[in-house]
């Protein structure tokens, strides 16, 4: 017999199910739908009250209704009625609607609460059950405010039956996820931990996943379940398979639960104990020795299971990386699997492969595969398959077999589906540049990359081959000789075009000498590409030819001619018809000697981290890219002039030099952690900024002109030592201003900073002043001196671009006696200082409280008070904060609400700010909401700093 | 962790979902749609797993599923779920629905829609595996049964409902679609 009484339903429900399935068309089934809805809704409202049995039955159609993809907006009081019922059915319903159709806001919560604790305390293990697995699955707040005290309690006890466990453990483990303050392990922690041990294996099953989770967030604490969990594998896997009984599935013993004990290793490093190592290494190859015996059984789901452990295991082994032995055995097994039959088991062999490939003991084994996988990526039917394919390729990929793999790569681009085209064309490029031993190698790959898959290049990687062509004689000649060959093609795609123009441009002369390509021929060659291009390419090409007439004074007269007629002069294009008529009086106007220098050829970049391999990373999450590749990014990362976060955290504060007239203009290396963003004509970095994606325009833009044709601007002054890291005390230092604008920032025995500074809007001015308390005279770098006792001043003007997190950098070097002085502050910019307050009553600021309530967008802290609780030294902080004070809002007076809206140059972001001090604990309670969580998370963790 | 589960037939029509993180109702439908136009056009021999699709996730989400028959049943997951070890808990899963409602079919699945979810409570807690053994799982179901049946069972009148809808033509849906069993006769269960 069934364990399921199909019998026993609702005829009503049964027969409304028939309807709609008896509807011939969408229209039917939508009216039936809504006549059906209006009955429930009249009954719901009506006068006669319902039994249980009838509101069961409307909840379960209502639960039907949504499944079809309706909305549901009443019935949930109903089914909050529903969870005091005596009666299991009724209550099982209610609480099945709850979890379908309640989210964690809603206004229902406390009456649903108030039912949970009741069923919580009725000692009825299958209410019990049904009370935490609503809380597991709504999983609010303030279920966990509630509950989050009982639960772990219910969980240890002893008397507790082991299903109810098992829902305890993972109702904490929810709880924990959606409010880690709340839930407060403490003095539960060994006796969780173990739960590792306990008979009932289901109890362990719903243990491994809550002790997993907090392990990960408290390894210290729970390090002792390493040992457990190591014994518990060890007896599961040495078991035989009828030992387990009912957990032996398909002859494996317990796969579930030895995968995630396996998992739960991974948190860890290798078990420093030699006996549990031992214990544990003898398990792993027990697992390794057990895939090459041969099945107990033929079933799919028996091999499935022993490999889904198998796979664990071998994760495992890679995150230790530290035993040789066992990693080649690995790497050999995931090498059977390449070729196995089973399309799941060769898609995880390469998936796994790929962490594999990072590893140095490894590394070398897994590129004698390189044959089977590059076979994958050929014939595989599967494009998940042949996208891991590719991956593990790029995985593998050194100085050896570079060349092969970035060939087949670009063969494969050809015909590769158009959803993974643009990843692989950045792997291509990255690649082809990391690897590059010879550059014509390199500009050859990224043309054929341009012609075969030009749609995909995004601008990063043209921008790099130009980069590489231009800081590297040795190529710069093949390279002008190539593109000229490339756009011969009767038709080539615009970023070739783009490439051609300024590698021509520059290097056309390289190539000149052939009458072949004779300066007109190679003018004529690109001007025929002139009218299908894009205004920005257009606008590139102008200055190509401006940069011909010096470099071949004989196209002067076509070129000028060029340039002067109507569709160039009087083009409707502002940024075109600017650069014909600058171009023509240029060329008509200045001497030779002049155009030369103005025309100068590019300066060398500097080295910088690859765009391109920032933006595969911003692209697919460091997941991807093997670990080495991003160290080695970070590596040269470091080079560069504030690009080395760029990838992971975009703040945009642009600080742009403002006061060249200042004796001071020149004392500084200032540095700002972000990227310089705003178009700032003078400044140092604008040139390697070209690259960036916030940075201004590229090339072919006209907000940059004078980059394009001028020559080095002086970013060399900026000196040659890299700045200091910043001072163990800059956080401090950084706190202090979070509330005030003024103040002194920094002082040592030989300088003192102070600092002004006004905002308002998303701008602010900020002056610098640096005060020499010796008597003797800072010297060089410093430039002017500054002498003993004086005192100069800096201005900086600010924007904020968007919201950020990290402040940024104020490097200050200078020579006092002999000794370099190299000094790293973070510059006391802060988020809030872009506050404008609010104004609002009572109810708005409730309604808009309300409104922001997804959990991301709310950051709560609960901190001890570090200094004496003064009602007027907390409101004199809130209101140096920058946003309102809100009298009269919160019913509580002893707490301080605030509003006010953060302005940045990409969008206002507003915050609302609630403090509850708590005199009698020494405690607050500080919560923001704002509609953006990075904001609210950063001014939560300034503000916890202040009080 | 287990974001959402989604059961939906060959034509995309949603038979179970069941999300453990909130999204609004018509993403919900936006989701489900995404999922069915991912997993219809594949194979049947292809890999079960795929990338997570653009609204649920990104890359650090894979969908896992198994087609049985005229059903789907797709698990969207995380990264800290063995891929393996999910497609086993879907078996684990439909095997159950199997004993449970004895050759289980897809109108099983619509006209025990709560059932469906009740048995589903008893594997997968808030996105979470919270029991594999299937007796066990038959157990608590067995027990919620004799709940109900003490409660007063009501009329058999739909259980005779069912059995008039299965016997009638209906030519767009296949009738007795029958999805296994656990000695896996399997007439149709997918190679994989």
């Amino acid at each position: 017999m069934p364990a399921v009484s199909k019998g026993d339903g609702m005829r009503g429900l049964a027969v409304f199910i028939s309807d709609i399935r008896n509807c011939k068309s969408k229209e039917a089934e939508i009216k039936r739908i809504n006549k059906e809805l209006a009955n429930i809704r009249s009954k719901f409202k009506g006068d006669k009250a319902l039994d249980g049995y009838s509101k069961k039955k409307y909840v379960c159609k209502l639960l039907f209704i949504f499944l079809l993809g309706h909305d549901i907006d009443f019935g949930h009081m109903e089914a909050v009625n529903l969870l005091s019922s005596n009666k299991y059915t009724e209550k099982q319903i209610g609480y099945l609607f709850i979890s379908v159709l309640v989210n964690s806001n809603s206004e229902l919560i406390r009456l649903i609460n108030n039912a949970i604790k009741n069923d919580l305390a009725s000692r009825n293990p299958t209410f019990m059950c049904l009370a935490l697995h609503c809380i597991a699955n709504v999983g609010s707040r303030e279920m966990a405010e509630a509950f989050a005290g009982e639960i772990p309690r219910i969980l240890v006890a002893g008397d507790t039956m082991d299903s109810v466990k098992q829902s305890a453990a993972l109702c904490l483990l929810r709880l924990y996820k959606t409010s880690p303050d709340l839930v407060l392990m403490g003095e539960w922690t060994s006796r969780v931990v173990h739960l590792l041990n306990d008979q009932h294996m289901g109890v362990v099953t719903a243990a491994i996943s809550l002790i997993t989770c907090l392990s990960q967030k408290n390894p210290d604490e729970f390090k002792t379940c390493v040992s457990l969990a190591v014994s518990r594998l060890s007896r599961i896997v040495s078991s035989a398979s009828t030992d387990l009984q009912d957990y032996t599935y398909y002859f494996v013993p317990a796969p579930w639960l030895s995968c995630k004990l396996l998992r739960l290793l991974q948190c860890y490093p290798p078990p420093e104990d030699g006996a549990v190592k031992g214990r544990l290494v003898e398990c792993l190859e027990t697992i390794l020795n057990k895939a090459q015996e041969p099945p107990k059984s033929k079933k799919v789901q028996h091999s499935n299971a022993k490999n889904a452990i198998l796979f664990e295991a071998i994760s495992l082994i890679i995150h230790y990386d530290s035993e040789p032995n066992l990693l080649v055995r690995a790497c050999n097994q995931l090498g059977q699997f390449l070729q196995h039959r089973e399309t799941n088991l060769r898609y995880l062999a390469l998936e796994s492969m790929c962490t594999l490939a990072s590893s140095e003991f490894s590394h070398e084994a897994v590129k004698t595969h390189i044959e089977t996988v590059i076979n994958a990526l050929k014939t595989e039917r599967d494009v998940s398959v042949r996208q891991r394919a590719a991956d593990l390729l790029y995985a593998m990929c050194d100085r050896s077999n570079a060349k092969q793999i970035v060939a087949e790569m670009l063969s494969y681009l050809e015909n590769a589906d158009y959803s993974i085209r643009e990843e692989m064309v950045l792997k291509v490029a990255i690649l082809a540049e990391k690897y590059a031993v010879d550059y014509s190698w390199y500009v050859d790959t990224i043309l054929n990359l341009i012609r075969i898959a030009g749609d995909y290049v995004s601008e990063e990687v043209w921008y790099r081959v130009i980069q590489i062509v231009i800081n590297r004689d040795d190529v710069q000649g093949y390279a002008a000789k190539t593109v000229f060959e490339a756009l011969q093609a009767p038709a080539c795609h615009e970023n070739m075009v783009k490439v051609g123009g300024y590698i021509l441009g520059e290097f056309g002369n390289l190539i000149a000498g052939d009458p072949r390509s004779s300066p007109l021929i190679q003018f004529n060659l690109l001007h025929s590409k002139f009218h299908l291009c894009s205004v920005p390419t257009r606008a590139l090409l102008l200055s190509a030819y401006i940069k011909f007439i010096n470099l071949f004074p004989e196209t002067k007269p076509t070129i000028q001619e060029v340039l002067r007629s109507d569709s160039q002069i009087r083009n409707s294009d502002v940024e075109l018809q600017q650069r014909a008529v600058e171009y023509l009086k240029l060329s008509s106007i200045a001497s030779t000697d002049v155009l030369a220098t103005v025309l100068e050829e590019m300066p060398p970049f500097p080295e910088r981290e690859s765009s391109i391999l920032a933006k595969l990373k911003k692209k697919k999450g460091p997941g991807a890219v093997s670990v080495s590749e991003l160290e080695d990014g970070k590596r040269e990362g470091g080079e560069l002039n504030g690009g080395g976060e760029r990838g992971s955290d975009p703040s945009a504060i642009a600080a742009s030099n403002a006061s060249t007239p200042s004796p001071s203009a020149d004392l500084l290396g200032l540095r700002s952690a972000a990227p310089i963003g705003s178009a700032a004509p003078s400044a140092g970095s604008l040139l390697v900024d070209v690259f960036s994606e916030a940075g201004p325009a590229a090339p072919s833009s006209g907000a940059n002109d004078d980059n394009f044709l001028s020559s080095a601007p002086s970013s060399s002054s900026l000196g040659s030592e890299d700045p200091a890291p910043p001072l163990p005390e800059s956080d401090e230092l950084l706190n202090k201003f979070v509330c005030k604008n003024n103040g002194v920032l920094f002082e040592n025995q030989l300088l003192q900073i102070g600092i002004k500074s006004e905002y308002r809007q998303n701008l602010g001015r900020m002056y610098l002043f640096y005060g020499n308390k010796t008597s003797v005279q800072f010297t060089k770098p410093v430039e002017p001196l500054v002498e003993g006792g004086a005192q100069v001043q800096q201005v900086i003007n600010i924007e904020c671009l968007t919201d950020f997190s990290e402040a940024p950098l104020l490097n200050i070097k200078f020579r006092y006696g002999g000794a370099l002085q190299n000094i790293t502050l973070k510059l006391p910019v802060t988020i809030n200082k872009f506050f404008q307050p609010t104004e609002m009553a009572s109810q708005d600021f409730f309604q808009r409280w309300k409104q922001l309530s997804l959990p991301q967008q709310e950051a709560q802290k609960i901190f001890k008070a570090n200094n004496a609780m003064d009602t007027e030294v907390l409101k004199a902080k809130l209101l140096g904060l920058g946003s309102a004070l809100l009298e009269n809002v919160d019913p509580n007076p002893e707490n301080f609400v605030c509003a006010g809206v953060i302005q940045t140059k990409a969008q206002q972001v507003g915050c609302l700010l609630r403090l509850e001090p708590n005199a009698q604990a020494q405690m607050y309670r500080l919560t923001l909401r704002s509609s953006k969580d990075s904001v609210s998370k950063r001014l939560c963790e300034l503000l916890a700093e202040q009080f | 962790m287990i974001k959402a589960i989604l059961i939906f037939n060959n034509h995309g029509k949603p038979r179970l979902i069941r999300f453990y993180q909130y999204f609004a109702e018509d993403m919900q439908q936006q989701i489900i749609r995404e999922t069915f136009h991912l997993v219809s056009k594949r194979d049947d021999n292809v890999c079960n797993f795929l990338e997570g699709g653009s609204l649920i996730g990104g890359s650090d989400y894979k969908l896992i599923y198994r087609h049985y028959a005229t059903l789907y049943f797709v698990f969207c997951v995380d990264s800290s779920e063995s891929e393996l070890g999910i497609l086993d808990l879907i078996q684990v899963f439909v095997e159950t629905l199997d004993k449970c409602f004895e050759n289980v079919c897809e109108l099983d699945l619509i006209f025990h829609m709560d059932k469906v979810h009740y048995i589903l409570q008893e594997v997968v807690m808030g996105g979470m595996v919270l029991e594999t053994n299937m007796n066990e799982i038959v157990a608590q179901v067995e027990l919620q049964t004799r709940m109900e049946k003490s409660e007063g069972g009501l009329s058999a009148a739909p259980a005779r409902a069912v059995s008039a809808v299965k016997n009638m033509n209906l030519p767009e849906i296949p009738r007795n679609i029958n999805i296994g069993d656990i000695n896996i006769k399997v007439p149709n269960l997918s190679p994989f």
